[in-house]
């Protein structure tokens, strides 16, 4: 049980810090940048991705940090799974649709989609690179 | 602007961002419930993709019931607790973006696109239904 609860509370610590991070990047391009397209939101999946890349590939190293349960949780599974969001994302590109902006939409979409894989596939590069 | 509404701007802010930390973990504490419940059954990252759905769900629903037209009244600090926070930190789209990799990585491409596919469809049909949804309780007659 003992380490069921370390786990929660490395998620809840994690989660704290992603979604006060998430909150604050969204707000911050928004007021920048205009609210006419999500870049925030965008700005946010993709930097997410990268980092997931990082530490995924790190993991698979067993003296890794991130080969341990505790960090994980707290850095992916509560950090990064807060700081990134779909419900944002799916709400946005149904906003953009609704608003006859279907360009738009289908553009956030792809953009989405393809920039985050590739800054996934980006950490996993580097850090192959960095051995 | 005088010394005292700063105060109370910054005052503000910060319940916001305690609205939204408060529901980001607990939503990243769901997912993570989630993801011990659902197997990942061959090789597909099942839970996640239900996060994503689930969540997208709820934040289409709940939107339109707290929308400008909606029944349900609620004001900004719930708004941000429940689509910021709660929406926000139960869904993952670094998760979404390892898994595809990961599944990349060890050659299995087809598995790989079929859960691009599936995610991207599913996560906007979830936001479209719960819209619909909470539009037409929006329109029932009384309160």
């Amino acid at each position: 049980m003992v380490w069921m609860i370390g786990g929660f509370i490395s998620v809840a610590l994690g989660s704290v810090l992603g979604a006060v991070a998430r909150y604050f990047v969204s707000g911050f391009v928004a007021r920048r940048a205009g609210e006419t397209f999500p870049y925030g939101t965008l700005l946010i999946n993709v930097s997410g991705a990268f980092v997931i890349g990082i530490f995924g590939d790190l993991a698979q190293d067993n003296a890794s940090l991130f080969a341990e349960p505790d960090p994980w949780l707290f850095a992916v599974t509560g950090f990064l799974g807060a700081y990134t969001t779909v419900s944002s994302f799916s709400l946005q590109t149904l906003s953009l649709a609704r608003d006859g902006e279907g360009t738009r939409a289908a553009l956030y979409i792809v953009l989405s989609v393809a920039l985050s894989l590739m800054a996934a596939w980006l950490g996993f590069v580097l850090v192959d690179a960095l051995r | 602007m005088t010394a005292s509404k700063t105060t109370s701007n910054r005052r503000a802010t910060a319940i916001l961002y305690a609205c939204v930390a408060a529901g980001g973990v607990l939503g990243s504490l769901a997912r993570y419930i989630a993801a011990l419940l659902i197997p990942v059954v061959s090789g597909f990252p099942w839970p996640t993709l239900f996060v994503n759905i689930t969540g997208s769900f709820i934040i289409g629903f709940y939107a339109t019931l707290s929308g400008p037209d909606g029944r349900l009244f609620a004001g900004t600090r719930q708004r941000q607790f429940v689509m910021t926070g709660f929406c926000g930190g139960y869904t993952t789209f670094s998760s979404f973006s390892l898994e595809t990799v990961r599944l990349l990585r060890v050659g299995e491409a087809r598995t790989a696109l079929l859960y691009i596919g599936i995610s991207v469809v599913t996560w906007l049909v979830a936001v479209w239904l719960g819209h619909v949804l909470a539009a037409r309780l929006n329109r029932l007659k009384g309160s």
